[in-house]
């Protein structure tokens, strides 16, 4: 099925040729013929966004709550430019993005043209691949490819250049069928020798604990599936990176909530104190391991993922698996039951009897108050009154994140999107527009501090104009709390540049741009204002001013092995020395 | 990267990989990247190695299939071994990479370098720098009657040797091409 058509047009005719329904991005001279096919059609709905880095985080809501690639169009130079925090944000959440940029025309490559970046070349670093496009003949095979690069294996971003005189040119269309895919084929299948193993390992330990990440949600509905399979049916104790949270269902037995830096203290001790650690699809990031010299010291570690390269990066495992998480789980669990179903009972009994008194040193635990809304205290309340409803969060990078993972509850996977790896401040706002782009009768609530999300402000004209009725939920303490946190604790309490002076009056923020604003100071308010939120038919900017100086606990002091890690009423007695980084 | 105590004998779970892992010395390795030849793909390898902290000790570069349009990369890298597996992983998951094959680990081979030097001199030190040269099997290819330009083929470590040996004879310039290797028999 080759036909003739323009570049412009190829690159419409590929996007419907890959099931694309949403492009999110802005326009610019170099991909004017690209906004021409995009006018001539009714395929493909466009969502014209406020600055390119949103146009990206849009595209990763997106994608990470439907399992589909993101799709982006900016132009040349500055549009490129601007994208590139979200690429790189992508790139270390793996989210397959395929961002179009346009460039000026090859002939004027090279010679500083108006609006000329080396985008190919400030991209490399922060895609998965890139392409300059110089041949209109090419184009349609480059873009099958790229979604094949951005979809297979570890999923990322990937970033097609199209100078404009190729997108003008006119040249023969390849459909997806016949396009080479090239060699690029990750494999699926683990090693079923080392599965077997793991197997083994299963049968006889006495401390075991699944450690998983946003490797199993990537993998897909099934594998998150197959592994609450298995850990239901072994009866082991699992906890969640905060890019994994959801893939097991928070209401889950067998759950020990988050781990990491700001983990539970059931969930750090049981990685500390475990024989045998099976890690699905997680990657020992600094923000989990603490110091890596002291991680987990006596256990056997079994680690599962598609990309060889995060094995043995910094911790080395035991029991390598290179495979797709599904297909791994697939045969774990085929081998592990036509052995018999074995457990090592006497020893989880005991496991999980050391754990339940962890557990009820109840590490979540915070003063409460009648006259100020604690941030932990709004998001339990939040979580309490959208209980039971399909709902997606997204948020913005600081203390009301990890106060949103610790107290939101992820029954499904797919409805928590975060700026994990690169720890993007303004990821959310955009974020949350772009998943209810892709779920227009969801909930979909932006769990917020008031820095980060003026970050990305400017976005509330793209809600108003595409009708996405986002909640953003502020909780405002006039701080960059996570900045404000660490100097405390660890710089002498001298809070540079960590206040947020000036800030707008929300309310009549939200007023301008045609949302609802909603303001909170009473915590006797609080319930009323949320129900109002919630059902208020259109975006609302809910401005919670909760306290000034609250701390988020636990706390692992980077640096500081996980057996280390600080309660709330450990904070006054720690003593400098840790280093933070 | 600090090292992981996990019990000794512990690695006798591991499927694959039974090194020692923790060691902290550092070896040279030289690996062969068979990569397709297309636009910015040696960036992108250079980039690997100095956006992750790598060492590149020698690099060198063609097109060694122009009909499939592949090109071969030699790099003489170093690093501990938990280092130069992570080079290995980091460079295989660069889409156009095709193969990557660490010669130093897989058996025999041989690596040749060229190298061109230029000799300065007069007198002694002139019949001198030819006694050498015959000695290490270097042609003239250039010679002035102040001068020579030397081609000499071998190891690094070979190269290096006569590089000692020609500087007090008057060695003035040199240019060397970066090792290529290959696997001994089939």
């Amino acid at each position: 099925m080759s036909r003739q058509m323009t570049g412009a047009e190829m690159v419409v005719q590929a996007l419907r040729d890959q099931g694309v329904d949403t492009i999110f991005g802005y326009p610019g001279g170099a991909v004017l013929p690209i906004y021409d096919a995009i006018f001539q059609q009714n395929d493909i709905r466009h969502i014209l966004v406020r600055h390119e880095q949103a146009a990206v985080h849009m595209a990763e809501g997106y994608a990470r709550s439907t399992g589909k690639p993101g799709c982006v169009l900016v132009t040349s130079g500055p549009g490129a430019t601007n994208a590139v925090t979200g690429l790189t944000d992508a790139l270390l959440d793996s989210i397959p993005l395929v961002v179009f940029s346009g460039q000026v025309p090859t002939f004027m490559i090279g010679t500083d043209g108006f609006q000329e970046a080396d985008t190919v070349g400030i991209t490399r670093p922060c895609t998965k691949h890139n392409w300059l496009v110089k041949d209109t003949d090419k184009l349609a095979e480059v873009i099958h490819q790229g979604f094949h690069v951005a979809t297979s294996g570890r999923p990322g971003p990937v970033l097609i250049d199209i100078p404009k005189d190729v997108q003008f040119a006119t040249g023969t269309y390849t459909g997806p069928k016949t396009a080479r895919v090239d060699h690029y084929q990750p494999k699926l299948k683990g090693d079923i020798d080392a599965i077997t193993k793991l197997v083994e390992l299963m049968e006889t330990a006495e401390r075991p604990v699944f450690y998983t990440g946003g490797g199993v949600i990537n993998s897909g509905p099934a594998a998150c599936q197959l592994m609450c399979e298995m850990i239901d049916a072994t009866g082991f104790p699992v906890t969640s990176t905060l890019m994994g949270l959801g893939a097991y269902p928070a209401s889950g037995k067998n759950w020990l909530g988050m781990l990491g830096m700001h983990g539970l203290y059931e969930a750090n001790l049981a990685m500390h104190g475990c024989d045998l650690m099976i890690n699905l699809g997680a990657r020992f990031d600094d923000r989990i391991t603490g110091r890596v010299a002291d991680f987990s010291p006596n256990s056997t570690k079994v680690h599962v993922d598609i990309d060889a390269s995060s094995i043995n990066k910094v911790v080395t495992v035991n029991l390598p698996i290179i495979g797709d998480i599904g297909h791994v789980l697939e045969d774990a669990l085929r081998i592990w039951k036509s052995r018999g179903r074995k457990v090592n009972k006497a020893g989880l009994a005991k496991w999980w009897a050391q754990i339940q008194e962890w557990q009820a040193v109840n590490c979540l635990a915070y003063t409460n108050s009648d006259t100020v809304i604690k941030p932990q205290y709004a998001l339990q309340r939040l979580q309490a009154l959208t209980e039971g409803r399909d709902r997606y969060i997204t948020t913005e990078v600081g203390q009301h994140q990890m106060w949103a993972a610790q107290f939101l509850g992820f029954e499904a996977p797919n409805r928590w999107m975060t700026s994990g790896g690169l720890g993007t401040m303004g990821y959310g706002f955009p974020a949350s527009i772009g998943v209810q782009v892709a779920h227009p009768d969801a909930l979909v609530i932006n769990v917020a501090g008031e820095a980060s999300w003026l970050m990305n402000m400017q976005e509330m004209g793209t809600a108003t104009q595409f009708r996405t009725p986002v909640k953003q939920f502020i909780l405002n303490n006039e701080r960059l709390g996570m900045v404000r946190q660490w100097q405390q604790l660890l710089h002498g309490e001298r809070y540079s540049h960590s206040w947020s002076e000036s800030l707008p009056d929300f309310v009549k923020l939200a007023e301008s741009f045609g949302w609802k604003g909603i303001r909170c100071s009473d915590p006797a308010e609080l319930d009323a204002k949320i129900i109002e939120m919630l059902e208020y038919d259109g975006p609302v900017l809910f401005d919670c001013l909760v306290e000034k100086h609250e701390n988020c606990f636990p706390m692992i002091p980077s640096g500081k092995p996980h057996n280390e890690m600080l309660l709330a009423a450990d904070a006054e007695a720690f003593a400098s020395g840790a280093t933070l980084v | 990267m600090a090292a992981l105590n996990i019990k000794k004998g512990s690695t006798s779970h591991s499927a694959y990989d039974l090194r020692d892992f923790h060691s902290d010395v550092e070896s040279s390795h030289t690996l062969a990247v068979l990569v397709d030849n297309e636009a910015g793909v040696l960036a992108r390898v250079i980039g690997l190695f100095s956006g992750r902290g790598y060492n590149i000790d020698s690099l060198t570069v063609a097109e060694v299939d122009h009909k499939g349009h592949r090109s071969r990369i030699t790099i003489v890298t170093r690093g501990t071994m938990a280092v130069i597996d992570q080079i290995k992983a980091q460079l295989g998951r660069i889409v156009p990479v095709h193969e990557v094959h660490d010669l130093t680990l897989e058996g025999q081979s041989v690596e040749r370098e060229l190298a061109l030097f230029k000799v300065a001199a007069i007198g002694e030190k002139r019949v001198e720098s030819l006694r050498l040269a015959d000695i290490f099997r270097a042609n003239v290819v250039d010679s002035t009657l102040e001068s020579f330009v030397f081609e000499i083929t071998g190891t690094p470590e070979k190269i290096d040797a006569f590089a000692e040996l020609m500087r007090p004879l008057g060695l003035i310039d040199v240019a060397r091409t970066g090792v290529a290797a290959l696997s001994r028999g089939v």
